[in-house]
């Protein structure tokens, strides 16, 4: 944009339209949520659901239909990831990532993964808070797993899923060390056991969560148990798209041995994915469903 | 070891370099909508702030006149209902007097705008680290605000609006409160989250890496370490707020029980999460004041701020200390004894790091050649006023004694000292000292004077009988009250008023002198005023340090 050339290694962004077309999806994805999560039943009177929204009555019509709303959100959202990173990898092949863009985009990364860490400990802390100090429910003994609760065998499928994450961080350093080494073929490789295993994983924990035989409703244990590893398991996935996105990168051929950032946040993530999975498999699988009894 | 480490002659070659050649502005749209430029982006960030005040400024004022007397004047005809959907208007007014003031006024002019102006600037930056991101940080703000704005007209139980408080706690915000209204709240937090937390990257990232050649940690003025420490603290205190409100959504919505104890649940869980992350929340709104407030005694001494370093790391300490401090807002809640004395203690340490800043701008000003132009003048205020705040503070710290005057009006005291008395001053501060920065025309300042002394003396009327009431145990939270409370509540509205008149000075001063106020020279505060956006044109150009300035 500037007029005389910048005489330092910065890069100055060009305007786009992602921030605002981001947000504004947001803002749909938000509202269709909400009209979803409040509109009434099909075959109820939605008098009361309607007279709730108040001044925001003239979206009725979309409570009705409120998930599409919710999905056409989702949809800019997505949307608005997909471009605005293509427009990244635009840019990095354009010749703006010097080095300390570079160093920017790692420090950006870890500082995200803090964050991601800080949202676990909120997760973490709810099954602590349940599990150390468990709450007498209708007179009965005060236990964690509440009383009636039966549990998965923590070295079940749980230590496989286990041993899965694990290997696949195995795999990824693999791909990581072709990458280094210009081997685009072990690279390729690599990312592709890499995301099988993500891919196993989720297809292990689907079949869990279905025949588990706690509810995610109306008791303690099933809401942090759903929604600590809900949480990470939408993590996998998200880990997965990204290594993926990877791979086709490296079948495009975007990545040097010099120059391939996108690989190692992927990486990062997945190795963050995987601690994750560690903390939760030690103390909700196996310390936190000590002395329930198995299914 | 000062802050003041650079001078113009360093680098006059950039300053002419950026005049002739960086200044190319692009059309409206595309400035204003899909702006990748910090200085555009504070702008919006600050014209954002006003907005949300006028706003969270309005509803204090329904509040206050709601209060001047006892007795029900006006809920029931705002609310167009009676009863308890007119008194739930009131907990509505609380709600999104809180909100907005925290998430949509002080931290986006704080952080937002003046830190988006400034760190680059004071750094010697182009710009910030992702200035398309930053984009987005500004962005989600206003899906969030219209959610929350949103809210206060759907039903969110028993009336209109949100009634939760700014806190939220279950199980008022859950089987307290059916309708969309507070979902529509939690999401517009998840949101404004979702920004604060991206923006923190930025900052980080940007002051890690993009100070210029030269400018060591150590050397880098006092605002930016402000903004750093700020950044840390959003960073890690955000993201569990995030989860504590996720589980609100669930246990509203799809029948979880963390908050519910008949599924084994704790509403207190709530209540712990919401403060680890609500208490460096209150360091988050007032650590760059004290940045802002660090510059402008040094500039206005013409004396580099005194002890530097310590000044510095208070910040860093107060950051650290404050995230284990946050159960000192839950003294009441039937905590062990061992656990109070804990949280009492942690607490009042937080006022040594606390000290040394308040005493360190003293001997700032000590020897100093000081005057008292309209930005000194708010530091001054933010200084004497922040200390009454604080000194409250170290009071409410002792377990013992917040049991008895938890919920009243004392800690609604307490805590406008250091926000509306503190934080704001602080932002009127920053916002006189760089005016001519941002817009290149001089803020009027016998307007200024008249808004502060206006102001000062309005908010003092307005707050401190607020003490006198809490001691005598009038509740926070409540539309109505016994007569004996009656005085200083009239007392109190008054001072409002005062203050409202203040603020019509501020506007009629801001449209004055962005349109015929006189045009600001490069450095119009002269030798004390050393770091570096002073070394720039006012305002200065679209794209500044295209050649980065070397830091001695």
């Amino acid at each position: 944009m500037a007029g005389a050339a910048p005489q330092h290694d910065y890069h100055l962004v060009n305007p786009s339209i992602w921030p605002l077309i981001g947000a504004f999806s947001a803002l749909v994805m938000a509202m269709g949520g909400i009209l979803w999560m409040h509109a009434p039943a099909p075959d109820a009177d939605p008098a009361g659901a309607i007279d709730a929204l108040g001044a925001l009555g003239f979206m009725s019509p979309l409570m009705m239909h409120a998930g599409w709303v919710f999905f056409a959100g989702l949809i800019g959202v997505l949307f608005t990831m997909f471009s605005w990173w293509v427009d990244v990898i635009d840019e990095a092949h354009e010749g703006h990532h010097k080095p300390v863009v570079q160093l920017h985009m790692r420090y950006g990364m870890i500082l995200f993964i803090a964050s991601e860490v800080m949202f676990f400990v909120g997760w973490f802390w709810a099954f602590f808070g349940a599990a150390l100090f468990p709450a007498s429910i209708d007179g009965a003994e005060a236990v964690f797993p509440p009383p009636g609760i039966e549990v998965l065998d923590p070295f079940s499928l749980p230590l496989l899923n286990t041993m899965i994450l694990l290997c696949s961080g195995t795999t990824v350093t693999w791909a990581h060390h072709c990458l280094l080494k210009g081997d685009r073929k072990g690279l390729i490789n690599g990312l592709w056991l890499t995301i099988l295993l993500g891919v196993l994983f989720s297809f292990i924990q689907a079949y869990e969560y279905v025949h588990a035989p706690f509810d995610f409703k109306n008791n303690i244990y099933g809401a942090t148990f759903f929604m600590a590893t809900g949480f990470h398991g939408f993590h996998v996935i998200v880990g997965t798209i990204f290594l993926a996105v990877c791979l086709i990168r490296a079948y495009r051929g975007d990545f040097t041995p010099k120059q391939h950032f996108g690989f190692e946040a992927a990486a990062w993530y997945w190795h963050f994915v995987d601690v994750v999975w560690l903390f939760l498999f030690a103390s909700i699988y196996i310390w936190g469903s000590a002395g329930a009894p198995i299914h | 070891m000062t802050d003041t480490a650079a001078t113009p002659a360093h680098f006059e070659a950039s300053h002419d370099d950026a005049h002739h050649e960086a200044d190319h502005k692009p059309g409206f749209f595309v400035r204003w909508f899909m702006s990748t430029n910090h200085k555009d982006i504070g702008t919006l960030y600050l014209i954002f702030a006003i907005v949300a005040g006028i706003i969270g400024g309005a509803i204090s004022g329904m509040m206050r006149v709601e209060l001047a007397e006892p007795g029900i004047q006006w809920l029931e005809s705002w609310a167009g209902a009676g009863g308890n959907e007119a008194l739930h208007m009131w907990n509505t007014l609380i709600t999104a007097h809180g909100l907005i003031m925290v998430f949509f006024m002080v931290m986006p002019a704080m952080i937002g705008g003046f830190g988006n102006w400034f760190v680059p600037l004071m750094i010697g930056a182009p710009d910030m680290a992702f200035p398309r991101m930053n984009n987005i940080s500004f962005w989600l703000l206003v899906p969030a605000f219209l959610l929350l704005l949103g809210s206060t007209f759907v039903s969110g139980g028993t009336g209109m609006g949100a009634g939760t408080g700014w806190t939220v706690y279950a199980p008022l915000s859950t089987t307290g409160s059916v309708g969309p209204a507070v979902d529509m709240a939690i999401l517009s937090l998840h949101l404004a989250g979702a920004s604060s937390i991206l923006g923190a990257i930025n900052f980080i990232t940007t002051i890690f890496n993009m100070r210029a050649p030269g400018m060591t940690l150590h050397k880098m003025p006092l605002f930016v370490w402000s903004v750093l420490v700020t950044a840390f603290l959003l960073l890690l205190a955000l993201p569990v707020l995030a989860a504590a409100i996720t589980m609100l959504l669930t246990d509203r919505n799809f029948d979880t029980t963390f908050y519910t104890a008949s599924g084994g649940g704790d509403p207190l869980l709530y209540q712990h999460l919401f403060w680890f992350f609500g208490h460096p929340e209150v360091y988050i709104m007032i650590l760059p004041g004290f940045g802002m407030v660090s510059q402008v005694v040094a500039t206005f001494s013409k004396k580099p701020v005194f002890g530097y370093l310590g000044m510095a790391y208070a910040m860093v300490a107060i950051g650290v200390v404050g995230f284990v401090v946050w159960a000192h807002h839950m003294f009441t809640v039937g905590l062990s004894l061992n656990t109070k004395l804990y949280f009492t203690a942690a607490t009042m340490i937080i006022a040594v790091p606390t000290g040394i800043k308040i005493f360190s701008w003293i001997a700032t000003m000590w020897g100093g050649s000081v005057s008292f132009k309209t930005p000194m003048v708010w530091a001054l205020g933010f200084i004497f006023m922040f200390t009454v705040g604080g000194v409250t503070g170290v009071v409410l710290a002792n377990g013992g004694f917040d049991d008895i005057v938890h919920d009243t009006y004392y800690v609604v005291a307490h805590f406008h000292y250091v926000l509306s008395l503190g934080a704001v001053f602080a932002i009127f501060a920053g916002w006189y000292y760089w005016f001519g920065k941002m817009f290149g025309r001089m803020y009027n300042e016998f307007l200024g004077q008249v808004h502060f002394w206006l102001f000062f003396v309005g908010v003092n009327i307005l707050f401190f009988p607020m003490h006198f009431l809490g001691l005598d145990g009038m509740p926070r939270r409540y539309p109505d009250y016994p007569d004996a409370y009656q005085y200083w509540n009239e007392i109190a509205t008054i001072g409002y008023m005062v203050m409202a008149a203040g603020m019509a000075v501020f506007f009629v001063n801001m449209i004055w002198s962005l349109f015929a106020g006189k045009k600001a020279a490069d450095n119009y505060w002269g030798e004390g005023a050393t770091t570096l956006e002073w070394t720039l044109s006012s305002p200065p150009p679209y794209h500044q340090f295209n050649k980065l300035p070397h830091i001695d």
